[in-house]
């Protein structure tokens, strides 16, 4: 039955390798904008909080398709934009990285400022009381404390972007996705092919969700 | 408790200036709710001010606007001679030199009780981690929690970490201590070791703004009592002179309805 599962022929294991690595790019990446773009939409400054809140709620409701060809077709083929890479398998993979950086930290974002609801105001207030900047108060008090109230709903996150990036097969990036349509054409088994993408999927996204949520039972904060 | 002195010894520095806190004419609005009316009110160096009054007549706000925690619509704060400036480094520089406590005591969550003691010092003085530490044993033990240093704030009764919160605020050496109705959110037999720190502090000749229900403190430790009732200060005077003998008819009803049973 699973006599198609030829891995001379096809690279199953290399394009699952592939979808790791645009998942942990795309996760790291996101983490970072995500949470400088929720340190924005809670800032003082008016300039910083209309951007934050136009760039989340703009890219949040844009299909992940239209942002990540939108970063192939325009950014790359309209203006050159290559981020440094040469080759199109390369320069497809960072586009599509960028893509899902722009896309996900939306949802980083916001998961991080219902953390940052959950500091209760007051230790914001003690902190400033001892003489602590804003980026202070951000950095040393409010976001440690959110990040560990966020793990579960980060975790969510994590697996929806594990499963998004299926869609860079539509720029061309050799992962799971595209191996998968790739076999589709040419086997006849439909159903057990989905099948084993379906479990290659699986085995990423299960222990991510398993362990995140033993993290976030441990780093919770008790109050 | 130990009686080693909980600050350095005021005389060491040079020539001061007398007045160290001065409000003129402040005020302040919440809305249509004037909460602040017009307040003129100078703390000395070394002064302990006991703020008194019925909920809502704007006691924490006149604490809280000190150190611009809360802004003010008119009038001037002074501290140390510099006016309180706008939100920003300067701001932060000027609070770095008021300590505050607060009802809630707003201890960190997430660090344990030393460095919640440790973390003003080491990222607003830049002084060393080692230095820190050192000093803030040392302050915990004279508050009576050394024992505690390597807990969280959860594992520590309120009344611990209520001292806590106050050795965290000493740990930056301030000219003033804003104390908001520290004792407030305490159990009744915990209110006693809290108050015993301060009634230690203000022997020590900390300057302290105290907004507080406890009539007792007020009495044993303020230099001067400040009544305030609906957005004004009613009465200002010695303790003795205003519990045994109020001038205005609202603090004669005040103290009526407290002190009868």
């Amino acid at each position: 039955m699973f006599d198609f599962l030829d891995l001379e022929q096809y690279d199953l294991f290399g394009a699952f390798w592939t979808t790791v690595q645009l998942t942990v790019y795309s996760a790291i990446g996101s983490l970072i904008w995500g949470t400088l773009l929720a340190a924005m939409r809670v800032s003082p400054v008016p300039i910083m909080r209309a951007f934050g809140t136009a760039y989340v709620n703009l890219l949040r409701n844009t299909p992940l398709t239209l942002v990540i060809v939108a970063c192939s077709q325009g950014l790359y083929f309209t203006m050159g934009v290559s981020m440094g890479a040469s080759g199109s398998e390369n320069i497809a993979f960072r586009l599509a990285v960028l893509g899902f950086i722009i896309y996900t930290s939306t949802f980083v974002c916001e998961a991080l400022r219902s953390g940052i609801n959950t500091v209760p105001v007051g230790q914001a207030e003690a902190a400033r009381a001892l003489g602590l900047s804003f980026s202070q108060v951000l950095r040393l008090v409010v976001l440690p404390q959110a990040f560990r109230a966020v793990v579960a709903p980060l975790a969510n996150v994590l697996i929806a972007l594990t499963k998004n990036t299926t869609v860079a097969a539509t720029i061309g990036v050799a992962e799971a996705a595209l191996l998968m349509r790739d076999m589709i054409e040419r086997e006849a088994q439909l159903i057990p092919i989905a099948a084993v993408f379906a479990f290659g999927f699986i085995v990423l996204t299960l222990p991510t969700g398993l362990l995140l949520g033993w993290v976030s039972k441990r780093v919770a904060v008790k109050r | 408790m130990s009686d080693a002195p909980l600050t350095k010894d005021p005389a060491e520095s040079a020539p001061l200036a007398e007045d160290l806190v001065v409000l003129e004419s402040v005020n302040k609005h919440f809305g249509a709710l004037h909460v602040l009316q017009d307040i003129n009110l100078t703390i000395k160096r070394g002064e302990v001010v006991v703020v008194i009054g019925p909920s809502g007549s704007g006691k924490s706000t006149l604490c809280r606007a000190i150190n611009r925690l809360e802004t003010i619509d008119g009038g001037s704060i002074t501290i140390d001679e510099k006016p309180l400036p706008e939100e920003g480094r300067e701001l932060a520089r000027l609070r770095a030199d008021v300590g505050m406590v607060f009802q809630s005591f707003n201890l960190f969550a997430h660090k344990t009780v030393l460095q919640n003691v440790t973390l003003g010092p080491v990222k607003v003085r830049g002084i060393s981690k080692e230095e820190a530490e050192t000093k803030a044993r040392a302050l915990l033990d004279r508050v009576g929690v050394g024992n505690q240093a390597d807990k969280y704030p959860a594992q520590l009764s309120g009344g611990q970490q209520q001292r806590v919160a106050i050795a965290r605020a000493l740990a930056m050496e301030p000219k003033v201590m804003l104390f908001d109705e520290p004792t407030s959110a305490l159990d009744p037999e915990m209110i006693n070791e809290v108050l015993e720190v301060m009634q230690q502090l203000a022997r020590e000749g900390m300057t302290m703004v105290v907004v507080t229900h406890e009539m007792g403190f007020a009495r044993s430790a303020a230099n001067r009592v400040v009544f305030m009732a609906d957005g004004r200060i009613v009465e200002e005077a010695e303790p003795h002179q205003f519990f045994d003998n109020p001038r205005s008819d609202r603090a004669k009803d005040f103290l009526s309805k407290i002190l009868q049973h």
